[in-house]
């Protein structure tokens, strides 16, 4: 019957379909496992009815199916382990490394056309520095989003419906931005600026316009919307760090140059920071999208490091406030403070739930999670609770309705995650139904930014 | 005969459900299963099966444990949850619609079952 030299064979053919299976980056490690314990036990099987051992083996392997489809139906079911390229085309990898070229060359275009276009109203003399800083602060978005979605509209291959929308929703962006009159002083509320509300709230509403072309087609699926989440903070992380980057050559130009007597701050601030501020949005853009591979674990990773610190933080503040009884002084900014503190807190929840394999169990980690998020909501009512108390003495101004806006949407985003997430650990629900909330909450933060820039200037007596 | 990948996919769910709540189980005797049920008209691509265990582990209607088999090799085991057991109810429901929908056209058609053409049968291709 079998003979050693087969029998060595056979392992050999084993081990090498193994390490092929192990490159396919849909198929993890524990999966090739799965998959070698059916083709041997398959291949044993057929052994026993007579097969000769590598006969076996080529029937078990044809029984297994075409390791291309295989690897696709693999990536369909964890779109997490290859996030990017599931995006793009499937499998029609010809030329890949043109496409990479093309693809560079095309981002490259775009991020000139972005540095350029903040200079284009300085022809109109509309400058940088004095009264028109308002101009530049509303239309800040209107100069770089609409390049990138660009960006991938080219690249995702949008149909030409979609791209109508797209076009709409910038244009009437382009619209509410100018048309109504941000004079200083044009408010009936003193103090607060509108203009600034608006410079505020505009870039997160044509967001959501950038995500739908990211998603390309996807945007109704949970996993698009997911990949689209993921994508935002590694765009973050990579803009911090070209940020970073570009602090430290212009610290070191502005020495050089200190050396022989040249001021270049007029420079700096005239050209190379808008301009290198515009560019890099679409340049990082296109590393994420290039370089998956390479940091694509770091929001998780920073996730993993902070939410236990953050946890351990607002729970002893919690146990301050208790034990001292002291109340919490509404000083002018309080809400703004306490809303970044739950975009803090909802960022740390997002990516630790984007990065999560959603079939592993629940941890120690989930455990910190719920303790983070149940903690934050605590510390958040209790400002709300002082706010609400004195609500009437302080009025409704347009950024305290604004903040107070997202601060009531945000509560109930994390609200309902701890609520799904509590489920989960006690074993009662999925971690799929906390992803399809985080989700499908997304447009709603669009949607209350874009009702701040079209609603709270007529409301608030600009007009 | 050979089934239509479409009626693959749909009923291999509930097959998958319903094997795992006849016993706890793992890949390559689900497939036995699968082929002994249906005296070998599903033939299911083997490694397509992993996937679909993956999306019910995912959507929480199974779990998995791992455990060594006798070979001495460790071996990933799927039980079904009760919310697996509820979805298999849910999924008996549709599929019994289905079911009664098409008994009634046939008995309305008086067709008889053609008896599977071997000529035809040789001639499909065999699925990938």
């Amino acid at each position: 019957m079998s003979t050693p030299g087969d029998a060595v064979s056979v392992e050999e053919q084993i081990a090498r379909w193994r390490s092929y299976l192990g490159r396919r980056q849909a198929i993890h490690s524990v999966d090739v496992a799965e998959l070698e314990d059916h083709l041997r036990e398959q291949i044993a099987v057929l052994v026993d009815a007579g097969l000769a051992p590598d006969e076996s083996f080529l029937v078990a392997i044809k029984r297994m199916g075409d390791l291309d489809t295989l690897s696709r139906e693999f990536a369909r079911e964890h779109s997490e382990r290859l996030w990017k390229q599931l995006v793009v085309v499937p499998s029609d990898s010809g030329e890949p490394r043109a496409r990479a070229r093309t693809d560079a060359i095309v981002a490259f275009c775009l991020a000139v056309v972005a540095a350029l276009a903040i200079k284009v109203p300085a022809l109109f003399g509309i400058q940088l520095e004095d009264q028109d800083a308002g101009f530049y602060a509303r239309n800040l978005s209107l100069f770089v989003l609409p390049l990138l979605t660009g960006y991938f509209v080219w690249k995702r291959r949008l149909d030409t419906s979609t791209l109508r929308w797209l076009a709409v929703a910038f244009v009437a962006a382009g619209v509410f931005a100018n048309v109504y009159p941000f004079a200083p002083g044009g408010s009936s509320f003193p103090g607060d600026s509108i203009e600034a509300l608006t410079a505020l709230h505009l870039p997160i509403a044509l967001w959501l316009v950038v995500g739908i072309a990211y998603a390309g087609g996807r945007w109704s699926q949970v996993g698009g919307r997911m990949d689209f989440i993921r994508f935002s903070g590694e765009l973050f992380i990579y803009y911090v760090l070209i940020a970073l980057g570009g602090a430290v050559l212009m610290g070191f130009m502005a020495m050089i140059f200190q050396a022989i007597g040249i001021d270049i701050e007029p420079f700096f601030e005239s050209w190379l920071l808008p301009c290198g501020a515009m560019g890099a949005v679409v340049v990082a853009s296109w590393l994420v999208e290039a370089k998956q591979s390479v940091i694509e674990n770091m929001a998780p990773v920073l996730t993993r490091l902070f939410s236990p610190l953050f946890a351990a933080v607002l729970v002893v503040f919690l146990g301050t406030l208790l034990w001292t009884g002291r109340g919490v002084g509404i000083e002018r900014d309080v809400l703004i403070a306490f809303d970044l503190l739950l975009v803090v807190v909802l960022g740390l929840l997002l990516y630790s739930v984007s990065a999560r394999d959603p079939r592993s169990p629940p941890g120690a980690f989930d455990v910190v999670q719920v303790v983070l998020v149940v903690s934050a909501l605590l510390v958040d009512a209790v400002a709300l609770w002082a706010i609400a108390a004195r609500i009437t003495e302080f009025g409704f101004s347009p950024n305290r309705v604004a903040a107070l806006g997202e601060n009531v949407i945000l509560l109930v985003n994390l609200a309902w995650s701890a609520v799904l997430y509590i489920r989960f650990l006690r074993g009662r629900g999925s971690f799929t139904s906390l992803e399809r909330w985080q989700t499908d909450y997304l447009p709603v933060y669009a949607v209350w930014a874009a009702i701040v820039v079209l609603v709270f200037p007529p409301v608030f007596g600009l007009v | 005969m050979e089934i239509n990948k479409d009626l693959i996919a749909a009923s291999s769910t509930p097959i998958v459900l319903a094997i795992l709540a006849e016993e706890d189980s793992y890949g390559y005797a689900i497939l036995k299963r699968v082929r002994e049920l249906s005296g070998g008209r599903m033939e299911w691509t083997d490694g397509m099966l992993y996937p679909v265990l993956h999306r019910l582990e995912r959507l929480g209607h199974v779990e998995s444990r791992s455990e060594v088999a006798e070979s001495g090799r460790r071996r990933k085991y799927y039980r079904i949850t009760s919310r697996g057991m509820a979805q298999l109810a849910e999924e008996r429901r549709q599929w019994q619609a289905v079911d009664a929908t098409l008994r009634g056209i046939w008995r309305a058609l008086f067709l008889p079952v053609p008896a599977s053409h071997p000529a035809s049968a040789a001639s499909l291709p065999q699925g990938a």
